[in-house]
C-alpha cells in the first residue's frame, strides 16, 4: 500500500476517518494534559495509572455485565483515582518512596486485572483471553460513538484546563505562592489529576494500558523544546499527540493485524527523538554546535593572548613563533593549528617560514582587547 | 499433587527469590521503576538477537536481552543528562519507544514463530513444566535450572559483594571516596536485574517480575532495618506470594501470573497494616499516645518560656490554655490532669507552675 | 496594640510528631525590617511557612494586622526560597511576576493590561524592565531572586515575608535588594526575612528575632541582638562572629 491509497484511506473511508479522528482526539488530550504531568514531574505515575486501570475494566464488566465503553471507562476511571490514592498513601504513611509506590501498584494492579478478567473469561490461558485489545490497543475497533464519547470526555477534560489555566500553571510552578495568595491548591492538584485520569481513560481502547503512559511523556517532552512559553507547549504538544495518533491510525488501516498502541507509541517517540535533538535552542545538536564555538572563540582567544605575550618579551611585538610553542602554551589543546589557520583567514596572524607565526597589527589589537575585557574580568 | 503442580510451584518459588534479591537494592536505591522499564525492554533484546540466531532456545537470547536491559539503563542516563527532560521522564520516554519496537517487530517479522507479546507480559507457567531439560541425569523443566541458576548467581554475587552494595545503596559518597566504584556496582546490580528479569518473565511475564521485585521488598523494608534481614524476609515473603497465588489461580481457573501479584499486593497491604513498628495500626497507637506526651511537653514548655515573664501568671491559668494552644477544654483537662499525676507542674494560687520534673522534659525536648 | 503587624502567641509546629517549633511567641511592630536568625534546622522557614498557613500549626494562633490571616491574605506578600521552584519552567519573567496578581484576579479571569502594566512596574523597581519577556532559566541567581521580589512586590501587600531573599545573591543585587526593603519600611510596610548572614544583620534590619526551635529573643537589633543570645542560638558555635557583632553603636532607625 502506497501513501496516496493511505491518504485516500484518511479522507475518504469512512472507517479509517473514524478511527483517525479517534486518535487524534486522544493525542490531543494526552499530549496537552500530558504536558503539566511532564512539568509536574509525574511522568511515571501516567504508568502507573494506565496499568491500574485495567481492574477497573473486569470489575465494571463483572458487576454490570455490560461491555459498553462508558461503563468501562468508568471503570478504569475508578480504578485509576484508586491508584493515586494507594500511592499518595503508601508515600504519605510508610517510608516507603514514591518509586516504590509506583511500581508496587501498577504491578499489583495490573495483575488483579490480569486475574479477573481470566477469571471472568473461565480462560486461565491469558493470550485465548481477548486480552491483546486492552493490552496493546485496538484502534481498528473503534466506533463512531466511541470517538463521539471520547470526544467528549477529552473535550470537557480540555475546557477545565482552559479555565483554570492560570490556577493549574501557579499550582505547576510555584504551589506554595498559590497557597499563600488564597487558591486553593490542594483541590486544583486533585483536579488536574483528575483530569490526566481522564486523558489515560480515554486513550485505552486505542493504545491500551501497557503503553498508554508514554502518550502523556513523549509528546509533552517533545514540545518542551520547541519553545519556552508553556501555552505554546501545551499547544504543540497535542499537535504532536494528534500526530502520532493519527499516524497509528492510518498503519492500522494497512492491516496485518497490528495493534495500533505501539505504531502510535514508536511515531510519539520518534517526534520526541527528533525534538530532543535537532530543536533550535534547546537541542542536543544546537547545545553542540553552541559549545564548539565557544571552545573555538576561547582558544582563539588564547592563540591570539598568547603569541601578544610571547612577542613582548621581544623588541618586535610581532615577532614569529613556532606551532609547537604555542601548542604547549595551549597545554596541547587540540586544534591549535586550525585556530591558526581560521585567524590567519580573519587576517589576525600570518604564516612565516618554518611553521612560524606572528600576529598582524589588527591581531596585535585583537589580542590587546582581549586581554583587556579579561583584565577588567577579574577586576570585578 | 502431581509431579507438574510441584514443578510449577518449583519454578514460581525460584523466580520470586530470583526476583526478591535484586528487589531489595533496588527499592532502597529508589530505582523501584527501573524494573518495570527493564522488565518490558528485554523483550526488544531477545527479538534481535532471534533475528540473528533464529533460534529462541538459544542462550544467547538470554545475554542479548540482558545487555538490552542494561542499554537501558544508559539510555535512561544519557537523555537525564542532556537536562532537556527530567529522570522520571527519561524514563517514560525510553523504555515505551524500545517496547513499541519490539512489539511491533515480533506481529510484523516474527509472528510465525512462538513469540508472543501477551506471553511476554502475562508469562505462561502452566506450560512451563512441558519444556524439560536434563542435566547430570536429573530431568526437570528447563525453567527450573535457568531460574534455579539465576538464584546461585544472585545469591553468590549478593554474598561476595555485600559490603560494597550495602555501601553504595545507604552512601554513595563514602563508597565513592573509598574507592568502591559506585558505576560498577550500579552498573552490575542493573546487569543482575536484566538477567534476572529474562529469565523470569519466560515463566510469569514482565509485571509479575516488578510486582515481585518490587512488593516482598517493599514489604520487608516496613519490617525491618536490617539489610541482611530485610534479603531473607524479602525471598520468603516473595514465595509466599508465588505459591499462594499459584493455588488461587488454581481455585478460581485464573491466571497464574496475576494471581501472584495479586497475593503479593494483599501480602504487602497485610504488613502495612500489621506490621509491629511501622504498620497503620502500631502508627495509630503511638500517634494516640505521642498526643498525650506531646500535649504534656507542650504545656511544660509553655510554662517554662513564660516563667519569670509579666503575662505568667495569666498564661499559666487553665482557661489561658484553651485559647492559646487552641485545645478543647475536655483536651486540656485531660493534659492538665496527666501533667499533675505525672508530677510534671502543680497547682498554686489558681496557675500551674513547673515541677522538676516538668521543668526537666521542657529542657529535653527543646534540645531535640 | 493595633501597631503590631504580627502578633504570634505559643505557635507550635510539628511535622508527623517531630516538633519543628515550639511555643513561639512574636510580635512585630508595623513598619520594621525583621531578621529571623537561627542555625540549620531551627525552625526560620517553617515558622513563615506556618504564618502564612502552608503547613499545619499544632497549637498557637497568628494574628496579622490584629486579624486572623484568612481574613488579611491581600494584605501578604510573600517571596518563596528561590531553590523551591524549577527554573527550567516554560515560562517568563514577565509571566511569573503577574503571577503576583493571581491571588486577588479571580477564577476564570486572564491576567490583562492592569496585570502586565503592574508587573512591568515591578520589574522596573527591582531593575529587571529589561528581562520581562526573557526565559527564566536564562536568568542568573540574582535576577531570579529580583524576579521573585518583584512578584511579591504586584502584590502591593503591607506585610511580606520573605525566605533567604539573599541567598546566592551577588553583591549588586544584595544591595538592590536593601534598598527596595528600606523604601518599604519607609513605605509604613513591614518585612520579615529569614537571614543567614549574621554579619550584615544590624546593617540591614531593625528587628531581629533569633531562632533555634523555640524563640531565643526577639526585638530592636540593639537590645535582642547580643552576643549572648546568639550564642543561646547557636550554641556554642559562635566564635567566629567579629566584634562589631554586638550590639550596634548607631541606634537601629525605624521600630
Amino acid at each position: 500500500m502506497d501513501f496516496g491509497t493511505l491518504f485516500a484511506n484518511l479522507f475518504l473511508d469512512y472507517t479509517v476517518r473514524t478511527i483517525a479522528l479517534g486518535t487524534a482526539v486522544l493525542g490531543v488530550v494526552s499530549g496537552a494534559l500530558g504536558s503539566f504531568a511532564l512539568l509536574r514531574r509525574q511522568s511515571l505515575l501516567g504508568d502507573a495509572l494506565s496499568h491500574a486501570a485495567l481492574p477497573g475494566v473486569a470489575l465494571a464488566f463483572l458487576f454490570t455485565g455490560s461491555k459498553t465503553p462508558i461503563t468501562l471507562m468508568l471503570g478504569a476511571a475508578a480504578a485509576g483515582v484508586l491508584a493515586i490514592l494507594a500511592i499518595l498513601g503508601i508515600t504519605r504513611a510508610t517510608r516507603l518512596k514514591e518509586d516504590t509506590a509506583l511500581a508496587l501498584v501498577l504491578s499489583t494492579f495490573f495483575g488483579f486485572g490480569l486475574m479477573l478478567l481470566t477469571y471472568l473469561q473461565r480462560n486461565p490461558d491469558a493470550r485465548q483471553a481477548g486480552l491483546t485489545s486492552f493490552l496493546f490497543g485496538q484502534a481498528a475497533t473503534l466506533l463512531e460513538r466511541d470517538v463521539r464519547l471520547m470526544a467528549i470526555f477529552g473535550g470537557l477534560a480540555l475546557l477545565v484546563l482552559a479555565l483554570f489555566w492560570k490556577e493549574f500553571k501557579l499550582l505547576s510552578f510555584d504551589r506554595d505562592f498559590g497557597d499563600s495568595v488564597g487558591l486553593p491548591m490542594h483541590r486544583l492538584d486533585i483536579l488536574l489529576t483528575s483530569l490526566l485520569v481522564v486523558a489515560v481513560v480515554i486513550g485505552l481502547q486505542a493504545v491500551g494500558v501497557v503503553l498508554m503512559s508514554a502518550m502523556l511523556v513523549a509528546p509533552g517532552a517533545a514540545a518542551r523544546q520547541w519553545t519556552d512559553r508553556l501555552d505554546r507547549m501545551v499547544l504543540l504538544a497535542g499537535v504532536f499527540g494528534a500526530l502520532a495518533g493519527v499516524a497509528g491510525a492510518l498503519a492500522s488501516s494497512m492491516g496485518r493485524g497490528l495493534s495500533t498502541g505501539p505504531i502510535i507509541v514508536l511515531a510519539a517517540s520518534v517526534i520526541a527523538l527528533v525534538s530532543l535533538l535537532f530543536a533550535p535552542n534547546r537541542g542536543v545538536l544546537a547545545a553542540w554546535l553552541r559549545r564548539r564555538r565557544n571552545q573555538r572563540r576561547l582558544l582563539a582567544n588564547q592563540v591570539l593572548a598568547d603569541l601578544y605575550r610571547l612577542g613582548q618579551q621581544h623588541a618586535d611585538p610581532q615577532t614569529a613563533h613556532s606551532r609547537a610553542a604555542l601548542r604547549v602554551m595551549a597545554f596541547g589543546a587540540a586544534g591549535v593549528s586550525n585556530t591558526l589557520n581560521a585567524l590567519e583567514k580573519r587576517g589576525l596572524v600570518q604564516a612565516r617560514p618554518d611553521d612560524h607565526w606572528a600576529l598582524t597589527a589588527a591581531g596585535t589589537q585583537a589580542a590587546e582587547s582581549h586581554l583587556e575585557d579579561v583584565a577588567a574580568e577579574e577586576d570585578r | 499433587m502431581s509431579a507438574p503442580q510441584l514443578e510449577i510451584q518449583l519454578i514460581a518459588a525460584l523466580v520470586a527469590v530470583a526476583c526478591a534479591l535484586p528487589g531489595v537494592f533496588l527499592v532502597l536505591r529508589r530505582m523501584a521503576m527501573m524494573s518495570d522499564a527493564i522488565s518490558h525492554t528485554v523483550l526488544l533484546g531477545i527479538v534481535l538477537l532471534f533475528f540473528v540466531v533464529r533460534d529462541l532456545e538459544s542462550p544467547w537470547l538470554i545475554l542479548g536481552a540482558a545487555g538490552m536491559g542494561v542499554l537501558t539503563v544508559v539510555l535512561v542516563e544519557v537523555v537525564n543528562n542532556t537536562g532537556l527532560v527530567k529522570q522520571d521522564a527519561a524514563i517514560g520516554l525510553v523504555f515505551p519507544a524500545l517496547f513499541s519496537l519490539a512489539v511491533i517487530l515480533i506481529s510484523r517479522f516474527a509472528s510465525g514463530v512462538h513469540l508472543d507479546t501477551d506471553a511476554v507480559l502475562l508469562g505462561e507457567l502452566a506450560f512451563a513444566p512441558f519444556e524439560r531439560l536434563t542435566v547430570l541425569g536429573i530431568d526437570l523443566p528447563k525453567a527450573v535450572w535457568v531460574m534455579g541458576g539465576i538464584v546461585l548467581i544472585n545469591l553468590s554475587l549478593i554474598a561476595v559483594f555485600y559490603k560494597e552494595l550495602k555501601l553504595a545503596t545507604f552512601d554513595p559518597a563514602l563508597a565513592a571516596a573509598l574507592g568502591l566504584a559506585p558505576a560498577a556496582l550500579h552498573y552490575g546490580l542493573m546487569t543482575m536485574v536484566s538477567v534476572t528479569a529474562v529469565g523470569a518473565f519466560e515463566s510469569v511475564g514482565s509485571v509479575l517480575v516488578v510486582a515481585l521485585m518490587v512488593g516482598p521488598a517493599a514489604a520487608a523494608r516496613l519490617l525491618t532495618d536490617n539489610l541482611k534481614r530485610m534479603l531473607a524476609l524479602s525471598a520468603g515473603l516473595g514465595v509466599v506470594s508465588a505459591i499462594g497465588g499459584y493455588w488461587l489461580a488454581r481455585g478460581l481457573d485464573a491466571n497464574i501470573a496475576g494471581s501472584m501479584a495479586t497475593v503479593t499486593g494483599i501480602l504487602f497491604v497485610v504488613v502495612l497494616v500489621l506490621a509491629p513498628e511501622r504498620g497503620l495500626v502500631a502508627l495509630a497507637q503511638r500517634r494516640a499516645r505521642q498526643r498525650w506526651e506531646f500535649a504534656q511537653a507542650m504545656l511544660a514548655i509553655h510554662l517554662l518560656n513564660h516563667e519569670g515573664r509579666p503575662d505568667y501568671d495569666e498564661e499559666s491559668k487553665v482557661v489561658h490554655l484553651q485559647e492559646h494552644l487552641r485545645w478543647t477544654p475536655d483536651f486540656a483537662a485531660g493534659v492538665v490532669a496527666r501533667a499533675l499525676e505525672g508530677e510534671l507542674v502543680q497547682h498554686r494560687n489558681g496557675n500551674l507552675e513547673l515541677m522538676e520534673a516538668g521543668r526537666e522534659l521542657a529542657r529535653q525536648r527543646l534540645m531535640h | 496594640m493595633t501597631d503590631l503587624a504580627i502578633e504570634i502567641t505559643d505557635l507550635t509546629v510539628a511535622y508527623q510528631d517531630k516538633p519543628v517549633l515550639w511555643d513561639v511567641d512574636l510580635a512585630v511592630p508595623t513598619a520594621t525590617l525583621m531578621a529571623i536568625v537561627g542555625p540549620n534546622g531551627a525552625g526560620k522557614t517553617t515558622l513563615i511557612k506556618a504564618v502564612l498557613g502552608l503547613v499545619k500549626s499544632a497549637a498557637g494562633q497568628v494574628l496579622i494586622h490584629g486579624k486572623a490571616y484568612a481574613e488579611q491574605r491581600h494584605l501578604v506578600g510573600y517571596v518563596p526560597q528561590r531553590g523551591s521552584v524549577d527554573w527550567d519552567f516554560p515560562t517568563s519573567v514577565l509571566d511569573v511576576v503577574t503571577m503576583g496578581r493571581y491571588g486577588e484576579l479571580g477564577w476564570f479571569k486572564r491576567p490583562g493590561k492592569t496585570e502586565r502594566e503592574a508587573a512591568l512596574e515591578a520589574l522596573a523597581q527591582v531593575g529587571m524592565a529589561d528581562y520581562a519577556s526573557r526565559q527564566i532559566s536564562q536568568l542568573s541567581g540574582g535576577q531570579q531572586q529580583r524576579t521573585f521580589l518583584a512578584r511579591a512586590l504586584v502584590q502591593n501587600a503591607q506585610l511580606y515575608f520573605m525566605d533567604e531573599p539573599f541567598q546566592g545573591v551577588d553583591a549588586t543585587t544584595e544591595r538592590a535588594i536593601v534598598d527596595i526593603l528600606k523604601s518599604l519600611r519607609a513605605a509604613g510596610k513591614t518585612v520579615v526575612a529569614v537571614h543567614h548572614d549574621l554579619q550584615t544583620v544590624p546593617e540591614y534590619f531593625d528587628w531581629v528575632t533569633l531562632l533555634n526551635v523555640r524563640r531565643i529573643a526577639s526585638g530592636p537589633v540593639a537590645e535582642a541582638f547580643t552576643e549572648e543570645n546568639l550564642r543561646l542560638a547557636y550554641g556554642g558555635r559562635v566564635a567566629f562572629l567579629s566584634p562589631h557583632q554586638h550590639a550596634p553603636s548607631e541606634p537601629a532607625g525605624g521600630g
